[in-house]
């Protein structure tokens, strides 16, 4: 069973038409790269699917079950998807292993000591098991990012949503992020990757999506999509990027 | 000069005929304050949580309190429940409690407006990272928002409270014994020293009012150890 069928989406912002029938099926364990010009409806797209945006029309299923269904929490399907922002959004008031731990606390009830233990193993899985008791603005954005990460993780989800993960990082920061990712998706986990770091994707994505527009203009395996591109918007743009 | 007047009734500005009659004086402003302060601030909270949502039956009560009450003066409201609320509830309020229901209500719009701008002053990447990670609306605004939010909101709250602490001064016109009212009532008895009754308890005002200010400088210091640095 897919983990992720999304049907004929779309979405309005008042008259503008951000997303237009959009299909996709993610398997699990799959990595899609989403790529495409800003404003083409890439964030949005992934936000469509823990719902923190809504749509007007389509479908979106997550493991089997539409996601807007009425006996669907909204809460424990987000519980379920992880997500990590461009900006970081982590808790500047906790510390880092309070950050980690504040979810899995409150939504899963798991008991401090446990959830510390599973936080203090992932801070160690993503490089900074040593800064766990520092605040947040104390860390370098690299390492505020994969703080992020690890947050995430701590749900124990499903998939995990990137949406522009390195966009906000000096350049010698981005490295010690996509590591972390890649290690991610060669472990197994789901993803779906707004971003537009092509090494990442030539080297982990299983499909390669280009949109522009609000629509999904080309889809391939990497491999395919860098080096025969068929839509020639999808060829201007990596002429661009790269 | 008769400061000796000041003197000799201090004990009464500061607590009035207590132990052996009522508590009255500065003990009293300051109760009506602290009072009014806590009432204020749960009121206050709630009106500006509810003025946020999105749901119209919730956030068009909040709107019209804290609209209605922002154009009402407080002297008014005092008025307002002293006279009216025998006429609705059949029952005369003690003076005390009509003043500082008055100073609540009058407050709480005005705290209701410093939450909602607290808490909408925040980066929206908050609540969508506590939402998306399936935090409720509730236990996002208690562990991620208001930690933050009432944090900014520290000056504003006290400029707020230093307004009310002065304000309980209008609580001698339905009769609350307070420290304004000692003040006329010592001055109407001793006629000979209005000059320094009346400097010495705007000086009881200004330490009550430079204690509260200077302790929320204190407060807000602490709270934001954890940003000192970056950013």
């Amino acid at each position: 069973m897919a983990v992720i069928e999304v049907r004929n989406l779309n979405k309005w912002y008042g008259d503008f038409h951000v997303l237009q029938n959009i299909d996709e099926t993610v398997e699990k364990g799959e990595v899609l790269v989403i790529c495409g010009p800003s404003g083409s409806g890439k964030s949005t797209f992934i936000r469509c699917i823990n719902r923190l945006e809504e749509f007007q029309k389509g479908s979106v299923h997550f493991c089997g079950k539409d996601i807007h269904a009425r006996d669907v929490d909204v809460n424990s399907l987000r519980a379920e998807i992880g997500i990590v922002f461009q900006q970081f959004n982590l808790y500047p008031h906790l510390t880092v292993l309070k950050n980690v731990i504040l979810a899995p606390t409150k939504v899963r009830k798991t008991p401090k000591g446990e959830a510390e233990d599973l936080a203090l193993m992932l801070l160690e899985r993503v490089g900074i098991q040593n800064q766990a008791h520092k605040y947040p603005a104390e860390l370098s954005g690299g390492q505020q990012q994969r703080v992020a990460i690890a947050r995430a993780l701590a749900m124990r989800p499903q998939v995990m949503l990137f949406d522009e993960p390195t966009s906000a990082l000096d350049p010698e920061m981005i490295n010690e992020v996509l590591n972390v990712m890649k290690d991610l998706a060669r472990e197994g986990m789901t993803m779906l990757c707004v971003t537009h770091e092509m090494g990442f994707a030539r080297e982990v994505a299983d499909r390669v999506i280009f949109m522009d527009g609000g629509q999904k203009i080309e889809e391939a395996p990497p491999h395919e999509f860098f080096s025969n591109p068929k839509s020639e918007r999808t060829q201007l743009f990596l002429k661009e990027i790269l | 000069m008769h400061w000796e007047v000041v003197w000799r009734n201090l004990d009464y500005f500061l607590w009035g005929a207590y132990p052996d009659g009522p508590l009255g004086g500065l003990a009293v402003s300051i109760l009506l304050a602290v009072l009014g302060i806590f009432g204020a601030f749960w009121l206050g909270l709630a009106a500006g949580l509810m003025r946020l949502s999105r749901r119209l039956w919730i956030k068009a009560p909040a709107v019209v309190y804290i609209e209605v009450i922002r154009g009402i003066p407080i002297l008014m409201l005092i008025f307002w429940f002293y006279f009216l609320a025998p006429i609705l509830f059949n029952e005369t309020l003690p003076e005390f409690t009509s003043a500082l229901t008055a100073f609540i209500i009058f407050t709480g719009a005005y705290v209701g407006e410093i939450v909602r701008a607290g808490v909408q002053a925040l980066p929206r990447g908050q609540m969508e990272a506590a939402r998306g990670q399936g935090l409720s609306h509730v236990q996002a605004m208690s562990y991620v928002i208001l930690p933050q939010a009432l944090r900014n909101m520290i000056p504003s709250f006290v400029n707020q409270f230093v307004s009310l602490t002065k304000d309980t001064s209008l609580a001698y016109i339905i009769g609350v014994n307070e420290l304004t009212r000692t003040a006329t009532q010592v001055n109407n008895r001793t006629l000979n020293a209005p000059t320094e009754i009346f400097i010495t308890i705007a000086v009881m005002y200004f330490i009550v009012c430079y204690v509260l200010t200077s302790t929320s400088r204190r407060l807000e210091k602490h709270l934001s150890r954890y940003q000192a640095r970056d950013r």
